[in-house]
């Protein structure tokens, strides 16, 4: 597998820069906190809300270990569901556990992760390195992770479908100022099974039907191979608050290629109160076997009209602020702290139409546009 | 006289002495931002991922309706600050 080849190279290089670098400075495990949240995201006539919950405590002077609860309520109808179906609710489960192990300025890392629905099950598994070298100024790092997910389909209790998932992560941190720090990060996903999401159809012209086309199921291939490239930049600024700029290019094997930029701001008002505000750009093309509109059935050996896999691009706008609450009488080794987050989201799709609208001939609705909020309300312990 | 053009090749023998060169080049270079220096670095406002609950959750709002995934985040530390 060609992608396994790249990570022995990657594993060589990485061991031949760690034999020449090194320089004793002790890596740090990440500080013990808990954190509960509500979360909720509103737009395209569809809800999700629920709680979430986390937590991370040292075990001795080597051990962190990690846990992770949460919960998605979805209710309501996207435009897909609204074109072919009647809203629904559903829920979702998902639940991590992780252990960090500190080895001199190293940490190995071994997380399981499990995500429940009454149609689809995923759990998996990622074993990660993590270095630190050159003075405590680089940091490299590398993650492999392994998925297994079953598909089902409500409604149809003999349709089952598997899914295999293989990532690869690289990682490269490095300090090049005393008020700039940078990260390079490399991913590498191998998918292979049922893709698809068994509810969705394309649609195709059909003269016969009053509106001007049918439906019929939607095929994918059974193989995606992705790559994701990410950099990031934070700044000191010369007053205390800082600034990061984020860039990604992504493309994979059915001819998506994406993009997207992100500014955050973060602004210490003073000792109890952060301010923080971010903008992010996302654009990506369409995947070669996406169409609104197909000309007839079966046209191709793979057909989608999964928005997601169209041509569009969305603009974040997001704001947020925390309170550093008063110490505790009874511990007084906690900080408390309060954090509401808010981010607007709009999509615009350049090649996926509203058919919801039915004064259109088909093909001459207009496109689709999508506005969401998103909201995250969070207590946060650091202990 | 026509020109033919012939694949750049470099021996497997002559990429690996290029890595170990690169590579020994690092044991002559002194960390230049030294702990002492880091106390900007060490704010906790530069952190990467400052709230890892929040991070979870856009990334899984992004995931759904995005495209595109992957590389998000870092390798963690780095600065050596704590």
């Amino acid at each position: 597998m060609a992608a396994g080849a790249v990570v022995v190279v990657v594993t060589r290089l990485l061991t031949l820069f760690i034999l020449f670098c090194s320089v004793a400075q002790a890596a740090v495990l990440p500080q013990d906190r808990a954190d509960l949240m509500y979360h909720a995201y509103q737009g395209g006539g569809v809800s999700i809300d629920g709680p979430a919950v986390m937590l991370r405590k040292k075990a001795g002077q080597s051990v962190s270990l990690s846990a992770y609860y949460y919960v998605d309520t979805v209710s309501g109808a996207s435009v897909d569901v609204q074109a072919t179906a009647s809203a629904y609710t559903e829920e979702r489960e998902e639940k991590r556990v992780g252990i960090d192990y500190l080895a001199g300025n190293s940490i190995v890392s071994l997380n399981y992760a499990q995500s429940d629905e009454n149609d689809y099950n995923a759990k998996s598994v990622s074993f990660a390195i993590a270095h630190d070298t050159f003075g405590g100024m680089t940091t490299l790092s590398l993650e492999a992770g392994l998925g297994d997910d079953e598909v089902g389909r409500n409604g149809d209790e003999s349709f089952s479908e598997s899914l295999k998932r293989y990532n690869y992560k690289l990682g490269w941190t490095q300090v090049l100022t005393d008020r700039w720090i940078a990260a390079l990060n490399v991913q590498v996903d191998l998918d292979e099974g049922f893709l698809n999401n068994p509810y969705r159809s394309v649609r195709y012209l059909n003269t016969n039907e009053s509106r001007g086309y049918s439906y019929q199921a939607e095929v994918y291939p059974n193989t995606r191979n992705t790559v994701a490239i990410a950099l990031v930049n934070k700044f000191y600024l010369p007053y205390r608050a800082a600034v990061s700029v984020n860039l990604r290019h992504y493309q994979d094997s059915w001819d998506i290629r994406a993009f997207d930029a992100e500014v955050e701001y973060v602004h210490p008002l003073s000792q109890q109160w952060v301010l923080e505000a971010k903008m992010r750009w996302y654009s990506q093309g369409q995947a070669n076997f996406y169409r609104d509109l197909f000309d007839y059935a079966n046209q191709q050996n793979f057909m989608a009209r999964d928005k997601e896999l169209s041509e569009f691009n969305n603009i974040t706008l997001g704001l947020g602020a925390s309170y550093m609450l008063p110490v505790w009488g009874a511990w007084p080794e906690a900080k408390p702290e309060l954090t509401l987050q808010w981010d607007h989201i709009r999509f615009n799709y350049k090649n996926f139409r509203n058919v919801t609208v039915v004064d259109a001939s088909a093909g001459l609705e207009p496109l689709y546009r999508l506005e969401a909020n998103v909201i995250r309300a969070f207590f946060s312990l650091y202990f | 006289m026509k020109m033919i053009l012939r694949p750049y090749c470099v021996s497997k023998p002559a990429v690996l002495a290029s890595v170990l060169l690169m590579l020994s080049g690092c044991a002559s270079v002194e960390p230049w931002v030294k702990p002492y220096e880091r106390d900007k670095l060490a704010d906790p406002i530069m952190a990467f991922g400052r709230h890892p609950v929040a991070l979870q959750h856009v990334a899984h709002v992004r995931d759904s309706r995005e495209a595109a995934k992957g590389a998000n985040g870092s390798g963690g530390g780095g600065c050596g600050c704590n």
